[in-house]
């Protein structure tokens, strides 16, 4: 298929790792930040390729993962009133709030409902004005402008009964919560998506600040192995950078078109990060133009501080601390049909691939 | 005149006759009068039963519909499990108002697909719902069929050892992405038609023919990694699988990526995991490649002799992981 099978050519991924073998000098830890990442490099057993001496983490970069218990319980609060149609993309319907799950509310007769886009649900909420319809509205860079765009077309279509449970975050802010939190961290292998939007630029605080190499990565074995090869140069010439991998999607400027959408329809606050608490100016919030379409402006709630299982230790894996067999759930209590903590129940987050693809971990 | 399906046609009195006569019976064949039970001629010492409910959304999608999967996947676990599949029996649960044509249509796609297995539909069963107690239709089949001597094996895998090959009989994925298409009104540049196709033919060619299949499952609900997985179990023996073998069509595999999906786990209708003996492989690709639903079959993997029961894929990335058990449905990814 283009576009894909170049990118995955046998011949072309054994010579990069053989690249890779032949100019590694020490002991590496890279992170990579997206849980696309973390879930290509295990689907396609890349850890199976590398040397011993390299050490790849996964980072905060899965959005259900990282969304707060407060967001769930927020969420099933909002899913039990009966004029409400909850509409979620399928990822959070599993993931444990302080008491329950969306998918158990479901079946106790909330009206959940799953969607692929923002403009799905939008589409319900046209179909049925006497009904509520709040979308949970998570994700990074590259979910924000769908988001952003869907509140410009209620704006436009004149619908009044749509609403957003909003917990938009962007990523840089949390690659330097890492940081600052002293991880052991030798380069990013960062989210190439996120940097078709934002433009390179967004990652250039990394190595200016923390002396820390970043290279923007595209998803396919050969994207990552080459970049791997690009952390391990820039590593061993000490001079960390933002470089461009994924320069077939990557532009200098982003995406400049959905960023405008973007920053019309939101604006910067402060965002809670499952396992990294309250990190300045990582999340996105509707301006006061839209404020309208936010579901806790217009239905106010107040609930009890949210409860997590103390053994869980999606915190410490989110922040690269952890592997997720380092934690005492992990295989055990917490499986993909019984998840624990997030990280558990996304197919992108670090827990559920490890479970998955086990094999090279162990 | 769009003629609506009523809660009178379920209470047993003339109107259900009148529906069950005109709608079911005359395009089944069934022999008149109707009686409480079916009397069935049988010939042979040993029978294969299986039972199997429909359910899908959207009941019509490209390359079939609810009908069709119900008479093809009872079909299906009966060839599979070495039988030669005789008999079907068809119950519906039909919501208040579903219309009269669409279960004229459904009725018809299933007295075709029996007539083109060299099956007959010979007993069922009608209940009208009230509107809002199910989901507009629920089929229910049940089959039976001969047990041929010398073919016990086949669904349990007793037979199997290691250095078999596993073989399929083409790509994968097909029917859940065609329904996930029709339900979600995806709009493909290349049409996915589910691949719902009964596989008794094929299956009765393949063990006429040859006398080393070791076992046989058709690739539902779970896909290829859950049957793999199954039979890594049932066997206990290891499975290793070439990721670059099991072939996937292009618009399939484009979906996938886009949703995060992967194809190893999607649901079939028409494809059947066969096991055979090393020597015997190529004679199986061989008649299956001969037959319509077999032209792209293909030789996947073999099993091992890894005691830990696991299922390795070698990716085509030159790289190896565990195939593991799906767990719980596989959900679009956010970005």
């Amino acid at each position: 298929m283009k576009f894909i099978d170049e990118y995955r050519n046998k011949n072309l991924i054994l010579k990069l790792a053989a690249q890779i073998r032949k100019s590694v000098k020490r002991d590496y830890t890279f992170m990579e930040v997206c849980g696309g990442h973390t879930s290509a490099i295990h689907r396609f057993g890349i850890p199976s390729l590398l040397p011993e001496c390299i050490r790849l983490i996964s980072g905060p970069g899965c959005p259900v993962c990282v969304t707060g218990t407060g967001f769930i319980d927020k969420a099933i609060y909002y899913s039990a009133i009966p004029e409400v149609i909850l509409t979620t993309f399928g990822d959070l319907m599993r993931v444990p709030g302080s008491a329950t799950t969306l998918e158990k509310m479901k079946a106790r007769g909330a009206d959940i409902r799953i969607v692929l886009s923002s403009l799905e649900s939008l589409a319900i909420a046209w179909d049925r004005p006497d009904k509520k319809v709040i979308f949970l509205s998570i994700g990074f860079e590259t979910t924000a402008p769908g988001t952003a765009v869907t509140v410009k077309q209620a704006e436009k279509q004149r619908i009044t009964n749509f609403f957003l449970l909003n917990a938009h975050k962007v990523m840089p802010p949390a690659m330097e919560a890492i940081m600052k939190d002293n991880v052991n961290i030798d380069g990013f292998i960062c989210p190439g998506h996120v940097a078709t939007i934002t433009g390179p630029g967004a990652f250039s605080l990394i190595p200016e600040k923390y002396r820390t190499g970043c290279v923007i990565t595209g998803f396919e074995p050969t994207d990552i192995l080459m970049s791997i090869l690009m952390l391990i140069r820039q590593v061993n010439q000490n001079s960390p950078a933002v470089e461009v991998q994924y320069s077939r999607a990557v532009t200098v400027n982003g995406n400049s078109a959905a960023l405008k959408y973007v920053y019309e329809v939101f604006e910067p606050c402060d965002s809670v990060w499952r396992g990294l608490g309250t990190i300045p100016l990582s999340g996105l919030k509707l301006r006061s133009d839209f404020e309208r379409y936010d579901a806790e402006k217009v239905m106010p709630v107040s609930l009890p501080e949210p409860e997590d299982n103390e053994l869980c230790a999606c915190g410490e894996v989110l922040r690269g601390v952890k592997t997720p067999s380092e934690c005492p759930l992990f295989a055990s209590v917490c499986i993909p049909g019984n998840p624990v903590g997030a990280c558990m129940v996304s197919a992108e987050g670090a827990c559920n691939t490890w479970y998955r693809y086990r094999m090279n971990n162990e | 005149m769009n003629e609506l399906v009523t809660l009178s046609q379920g209470s047993g009195g003339k109107q259900t006759h009148e529906l069950i006569r005109k709608v079911f019976a005359e395009r089944f064949v069934m022999d008149m009068p109707l009686t409480d039970s079916a009397i069935l001629d049988c010939t042979c010492n040993t029978m294969a039963f299986t039972t199997d409910s429909y359910v899908v959304d959207p009941l019509f999608f490209p390359g079939g519909n609810i009908g069709k999967l119900a008479v093809c996947g009872t079909i299906n676990d009966l060839a599979v499990s070495g039988a030669q599949p005789l008999y079907l029996s068809a119950s519906f649960i039909i919501e208040e108002g579903f219309a009269l044509c669409d279960l004229e249509k459904i009725a018809g796609t299933m007295a075709d697909e029996a007539q083109k297995a060299g099956v007959k539909i010979v007993t069922g069963d009608t209940k009208v719902v009230e509107k809002g107690k199910c989901d507009k239709l629920f089929i229910t089949t049940s089959g039976t069929g001969i047990m041929i001597d010398g073919r016990q094996h086949i669904s349990k895998g007793t037979e199997v050892k290691p250095g078999d090959r596993l073989i399929i009989n083409g790509s994968l994925g097909n029917h859940a992405i065609a329904v996930l298409g029709a339900r979600n009104r995806l709009s493909f540049s290349t049409p996915v038609v589910s691949d719902c196709a009964s596989l008794n033919r094929l299956t009765e060619k393949i063990l006429m023919n040859c006398s080393d299949i070791r076992f046989m499952r058709d690739l539902t609900r779970g896909g290829l990694a859950g049957v793999l997985n199954e039979l890594a179990d049932m066997t206990r023996s290891g499975i290793i699988v070439n990721e670059s073998s099991i072939p996937v069509d292009d618009p399939v595999r484009g979906l996938c990526e886009m949703l995060g999906f992967d194809p190893l786990y999607l649901a079939n209708e028409g494809k059947v995991l066969i096991v055979a003996g090393p020597g015997e492989a190529t004679k199986v690709i061989g008649i299956l490649r001969s037959d319509d639903l077999g032209r792209e079959s293909e030789i996947i993997g073999e099993i091992t002799d890894d005691k830990r029961k696991t299922v390795i894929l070698s990716t085509s990335a030159g790289g190896k992981r565990i195939l593991d058990t799906p767990s719980g449905v596989q959900l679009p990814r956010i970005c």
